[in-house]
């Protein structure tokens, strides 16, 4: 198996170094969120100092602070980079990375955004919190150790994080004699683990971060064999999420009322696209409207797309207030009280089952309730079920419920109308972060008005039953739990 | 007093003439825009701190964006030393009158009363005193839950981990280990009574990025920016602009001219500047893009240590 080739010539490395020149006057994308999966002894912090200092985004004062703190260089002359990228002081002391940093770079074709998370320590509250904005994640592994489970969990994260691109890093490769053997090997094993998870844009390149080969320049020299992108190279080429193929979405934040005659409603565009005269709906009153201007500061627009931060105007008297979406009227979210999420617990209380929380979503926050029903076990990937608190770095499937009607998209269809966090009323922290998979019917089973009969069978007589027709087209309306025979006595006798 | 720009009126007839941001400044547009209103919408009493600066005049013109037509809901409050370049305080009051804002100022009173100044007490005392504890003051006076402030990730590593929404105690301090998790754009403004945040709508700019953006909209900026012929002695390796009467000269030292021009502005003894021929916007451009040294290079608070920055903000500097 051979790497992919970029979709277009390889650039030459003179392209990739910023600043030099002096910039262009229109930059042509928006820039590139990604998220560096690995741990130190992986060579991520070399691999991001070398990014930085390759594209010369460090300057020479930050690598003398670095080189007088440090007092050491390695063997190439360069600064410590893991110094550099370590910025509290208790990391500095105690040689650990504690959280999630950000850094930035930029050729002169785009600017990245990279959110550096620890391999180690909390890694999966860390991670989600990084792969919560990415676009992209760079999976670093060490040619001579190969796929570790670390990095099947990392994948996992990363792809349960809604995230489509992957970039592995074989980092390393001159400590296995830039071995092809070796690097076909690795990329094979990791492209299978990635179909696995439904990621199909993988692209794996053999480098040395600490040599600076086939990072910002490439490594042709030593390694020949290799005719696929540098990392800077691909990640110029990789596509940012963008919402705005889906419907229109206006979660608003704010009711501008400058005067008498001005009510505009002012949030960031969270999907699809809008133009004056469009008709709109809002949620959850499910009221219309038709849309009449697109105020921004600059001048009166005609249309205004997915990111886009505006003030709409409506033809019309409605009732709107901060909270409530805007959304197109032939294409609308999902309403109700009942949702199906995929949830990361990130605090040590965990997430407990039938405590109220709060749940802030775009601009709205309500009461929850929140029911596990399995969690993931991140070595073999597989959920298994789970009912009581979740703990801290946990990742589960949960049922949410609301006393108020909530508005979602599937996380899959609309990141920003899909995630959400939890926040613990006692505390006032944020638990969790969540992905909304689906709506739940509001009114089946046991909240289904009118006469239940509750019968305590055999347990193959009832498993026969349930292999019905009749039982199966109905499902959405039982009930069922498994319990002893003296407990369902015991519940039975409790209803006399 | 000169403005070097033009302002940019979005009603006169020449606005088609502008062209349209670069998809990436847009993006960061987009997002300052996006946490100014879910701040202001989210919190009883928010502020901003305005310090003058290139990064708080491209502040202050999102927050414009941001609530347009409406103007900015929230006032600014600026903490002088009394010791920060005379041009800036001109600047400030002018900015103020052009735009209707609610301007607060506010001086820690002991500046006076046991004549702080930055020769007398070092830098460090100096900045703690009439900085950080002025801040606390001018915040707990006004009694407001959430401050804007200016502060870039890429400035300092410590700032590489502060959050968009940085949760401060009710004395104002930052705990850097304890921060809450933030995910996606989905800020968690739920506080207790006494507690506050900062929010850093420019989080995600880099010193390009703010250039650019001043370049592409236009946005007016204190003169002290651009080169020009000025007067100023040499000390401890920096450049300090000679033109306040305080500034007395130490034996060895004499007031030379030269075209120089500022990279950060703060309080103008403890600001080095650089030579420089950039007295348009596009040289000082040109100059950033061959720079080889950071910006805060020029700043004598953060050179005290490594991690100073760090600790002047657990003690709720901004």
């Amino acid at each position: 198996m051979t790497a992919p080739k970029s979709a277009t010539a390889p650039l030459s490395a003179s392209n990739v170094v910023p600043f030099v020149e002096p910039l262009k006057a229109v930059r042509d994308s928006r820039p590139l969120r990604l998220i560096t999966c690995g741990s130190v002894d992986d060579g991520k912090s070399t691999l991001i100092g070398r990014l930085l200092w390759d594209t010369k985004a460090v300057k020479e004062d930050q690598a003398a602070t670095l080189k007088r703190d440090s007092g050491s260089q390695n063997d190439l002359g360069l600064p410590d980079f893991a110094l550099l990228l370590d910025g509290l002081q208790a990391e500095r002391e105690q040689g650990i990375t504690i959280d999630v940093a950000y850094r930035y770079f930029a050729t002169d074709r785009r600017s990245f955004i990279v959110a550096d998370t620890p391999g180690h320590e909390q890694y999966t509250r860390n991670m989600a919190t990084g792969a919560s904005t990415a676009d992209l994640a760079i999976l670093l592994v060490d040619a001579r150790a190969g796929l570790l489970e670390q990095t099947r969990r990392h994948a996992t994260i990363a792809s349960l994080m809604g995230i489509k691109q992957f970039v592995l890093a074989v980092n390393k490769i001159d400590l296995v004699s830039y071995d092809k053997a070796i690097f076909e090997k690795i990329s094979h094993d990791f492209k299978e683990l990635a179909l696995s998870l439904g990621v199909r844009h993988v692209t794996a390149i053999p480098m040395s971060a600490l040599k600076g080969e086939n990072v910002v320049y490439d490594g042709r020299a030593a390694m020949p064999w290799y005719d696929g992108p540098t990392l800077v190279e691909t990640l110029e080429l990789a596509t940012t999420r963008s919402a705005q193929a889906g419907a229109f979405r206006l979660p608003v934040q704010r009711v501008s009322r400058p005067g008498e005659s001005f009510r505009g409603y002012q949030g960031t565009v969270a999907g699809g696209s809008v133009k004056p005269g469009d008709s709109v709906t809002i949620l959850p009153s499910g009221m219309v409207a038709n849309v009449s201007r697109i105020v921004t500061f600059d001048l009166v627009r005609n249309a205004a797309v997915a990111g886009d931060a505006i003030t709409l105007v409506l033809d019309r008297q409605v009732d709107v207030s901060r909270g409530d979406m805007i959304v197109s009227m032939d294409g609308q979210p999902m309403t109700g009280l009942n949702f199906d999420a995929h949830l990361v617990a990130l605090q040590p209380g965990g997430i407990e089952p039938a405590k109220r929380y709060w749940l802030k979503s775009g601009a709205r926050r309500q009461r929850v309730t929140i029911t596990p029903v399995s969690q993931l076990e991140l070595s073999s990937g597989k959920w298994k079920p789970h009912h009581e608190t979740l703990a801290m770095n946990a990742i589960g499937k949960v049922h949410l419920s609301f006393d108020e009607v909530a508005v979602f998209d599937p996380y899959e269809q609309n990141r920003a109308t899909g995630a959400f966090i939890i926040i613990d009323p006692d505390t006032n922290n944020t638990v969790a972060g969540g992905m909304v998979t689906a709506k739940r019917a509001d009114l089946g089973g046991i909240h289904r008005e009118g006469e239940r009969v509750l019968l305590s069978l055999p347990a193959d007589l009832a498993d026969e039953l349930m292999a019905s027709e009749a039982f199966s087209a109905r499902r959405d309306d039982v009930d069922i739990r498994r319990v002893s025979a003296a407990r369902a006595a015991d519940i039975l006798d409790e209803i006399e | 007093m000169h403005i070097h720009t033009s302002e940019y009126d979005p009603h006169s007839k020449d606005q088609i003439a502008k062209p349209p941001l670069d998809p990436h400044l847009k993006a960061l547009e987009n997002e300052a825009i996006h946490i100014f209103r879910e701040v202001a919408a989210e919190f009883d009493k928010p502020v901003m701190l305005y310090s003058i600066g290139k990064d708080s005049s491209v502040l202050l013109h999102l927050a414009r964006k941001a609530f347009f037509p409406g103007r900015v809901p929230f006032p600014l409050l600026h903490i002088d030393t009394g010791w920060k370049f005379a041009e800036m305080i001109a600047f400030r009051d002018l900015m103020a009158e052009k735009y209707d804002l609610d301007l607060v100022t506010h001086t820690n009173p002991r500046g006076k009363s046991e004549g702080v100044t930055p020769f007398t007490h070092g830098s460090a005392l100096y900045t703690d005193i009439m900085k950080t504890e002025a801040l606390r003051q001018a915040l707990d006076a006004g009694g407001y839950d959430a401050a804007f402030g200016g502060a870039r990730r890429d400035e300092e590593a410590s700032r590489a981990k502060e959050r968009i929404y940085s949760f401060r105690t009710p004395e104002h301090r930052w705990d850097p280990r304890n921060q809450r998790p933030e995910l996606w754009n989905i800020y968690n403004g739920m506080i207790r009574k006494g507690e506050s945040v900062r929010a850093f709508p420019l989080s995600n700019w880099t010193e390009v990025d703010i250039w650019r953006y001043i370049q592409a909209e236009n946005i007016p900026l204190v003169p002290l920016y651009y080169a020009a012929e000025r007067p100023y002695v040499e000390r401890d390796g920096m450049m300090i602009l000679a033109e306040d009467p305080r500034l007395e000269l130490l034996p060895g030292e004499t007031v030379q001219h030269g075209m120089i021009r500022f990279r950060t502005l703060g309080c103008f003894p403890l600001t080095g500047a650089i030579r420089s021929t950039a007295t348009t916007l596009d040289a000082v451009i040109a100059e950033l893009e061959i720079a080889t040294v950071s910006e805060r290079q020029g700043r004598a608070i953060d050179r005290d240590q490594s991690g100073s920055m760090e600790k002047k903000k657990r003690e709720g500097y901004f």
